[in-house]
């Protein structure tokens, strides 16, 4: 069959305040095909909501990200960003990634692991310090992937609170325009381009200086690369597991089988966030729309040349043609291979550093605070990327 | 070129099957099921095999030359 051609759903399908997955998602992965949706901005797209289809997309090179700046690409804001690593290719793509990879690798990240359970304890003890209720996302979720990434990549803590709100908006899908959008992706690349100055005058031990020396020692990037990768490094490496923290324990809370099993058997912890990976779909819609460079069969549909399409994760990691029971949250699941982080080239670089950090984070948490528990109502972030709470109030 | 012939090897123990290396160089590597593997028919590899090895997050592929691992390089 080819491509549906009925008048496009509206898409994103799922609600900002909460973590469900919209019923509009397995209406259409139960049926045959591919959907057409049309996001607020852009040319209608397909959307891939099957797990063979996803990451037969995700991993193939016949589907381009590069492509999307040709085209009015399907977008949930105006304004529309088509730099930086996710908006490229093989082979470019691949020259930059192999200059940040080596510090994102297992193994590198297992080196910091004393340095996350240093961070986690260090939080936890400061909750203890303030007592119930806190706000979990602002005393613990976003100041420990936020402190990792500073000393990884070379940032100043004391910044966080500039650099939040430009990561904030970076993300967003609100009321900004275009050139509000843009206005603000420029402040944080000047912030950016000041400390690589800094780091040239002083050489540090972090990924910004070794960047610095691919640059200015083997030319393997341009200054604009340069700048956009660290922007990139400082954004995806703290936002999206800040967000998933409280996430986690969220969905935790609302499985308290789930919950005491994991207390009682602490060395589930590792299985137990990789199945939260696949079960909690974080994004409020498929964004990145990858665009195929020739007429190409995904399942049974035929997608023409030019077309773009979406790929929700979140519905694919809940396909039954994959996954036992996929509606039901079992941290003693095996052979989970979710897509959470994605698949193929553009697969999450900081992957192994975000389990490690949501590993220790959550076995932080339930070893310390037993009685850990909602004291008050979730504040849902709203127009952004990314589905989690904004505040959330806790009492252990 | 050495001349000596070059080959990759996938520690399917050590895989986490993000397909980066499929991805990137689909020559050299497939995926099979949830786990990467150096294909049989597969092409020589070359600059982007290595790239592969430097890049894959589970440092499960290795570049041999001969006897010698010539990749993921070091600094």
């Amino acid at each position: 069959m080819t491509a549906d051609t009925t008048t496009p759903l509206a898409y994103p399908f799922n609600t900002a305040d909460g973590l469900q997955l919209a019923d509009a998602y397995e209406h259409a992965r139960d049926q045959e095909g591919l959907l057409s949706v049309r996001m607020p901005y852009g040319e209608p797209a397909l959307l891939v909501t099957r797990y063979a289809d996803a990451r037969f997309v995700l991993g193939d090179q016949r589907f381009s990200r590069a492509l999307a700046a040709e085209h009015d690409a399907p977008r949930q804001s105006e304004g529309r960003n088509d730099r930086g690593i996710l908006s490229m290719d093989p082979p470019d793509h691949t020259r930059l990634r192999s200059l940040v990879a080596k510090a994102f690798t297992v193994r590198a990240a297992e080196r910091l692991r004393p340095q996350v359970k240093e961070f986690t304890a260090g939080l936890l003890d400061a909750l203890e310090e303030t007592g119930a209720p806190a706000d979990l996302v602002d005393g613990f979720a976003l100041p420990l992937p936020v402190a990792v990434i500073c000393r990884l990549l070379g940032v100043p803590l004391e910044d966080r609170p500039r650099f939040r709100i430009w990561s904030d908006a970076a993300l967003s899908t609100s009321s900004l325009t275009a050139a509000e959008a843009e206005a603000n992706r420029e402040e944080l690349r000047v912030y950016m381009a000041g400390l690589i100055e800094r780091h040239r005058e002083e050489p540090q031990d972090d990924l910004m200086t070794a960047l610095i020396e691919a640059r200015d020692g083997g030319d393997r990037l341009s200054e604009e690369e340069l700048v956009d990768l660290c922007v990139a490094v400082l954004v995806a490496g703290h936002e999206t597991t800040a967000t998933q923290i409280p996430n986690f324990v969220l969905t935790l809370l609302d499985h308290p089988d789930q919950l005491a099993l994991l207390r009682a058997r602490p060395e589930l912890i590792p299985g137990a966030v990789e199945e939260l990976l696949r079960f909690v779909p974080l994004g409020s819609g498929a964004a990145h729309p990858r665009y195929a460079t020739e007429d190409v069969v995904v399942g049974t549909t035929l997608v023409r040349a030019g077309t773009p399409v979406l790929v929700a994760a979140g519905a694919a990691n809940r396909d039954a043609m994959r996954f036992t029971a996929p509606g039901v949250l079992d941290i003693s699941r095996e052979g989970n291979q979710h897509l959470g982080f994605g698949h193929g080239a553009h697969h999450c670089l900081g992957a192994p550093l975000a389990r490690l950090e949501l590993q220790e984070a959550l076995g932080g948490l339930i070893s310390r605070f037993p009685g850990l528990r909602l004291a008050g109502d979730v504040v849902w972030k709203t127009e952004m990327l990314v589905r989690g709470p904004r505040a959330m109030p806790v009492a252990w | 070129m050495t001349g000596v012939s070059r080959s990759v090897r996938v520690d399917s123990r050590l895989c986490l099957g993000s397909g980066m290396c499929a991805a990137i160089a689909p020559e050299v590597f497939a995926l099979d099921g949830d786990r990467a593997r150096a294909r049989e028919d597969g092409a020589e590899p070359d600059e982007r095999a290595l790239e592969a090895a430097e890049i894959c997050p589970a440092l499960a592929i290795t570049v041999h030359e001969g006897t010698a691992v010539i990749g993921p390089r070091r600094e």
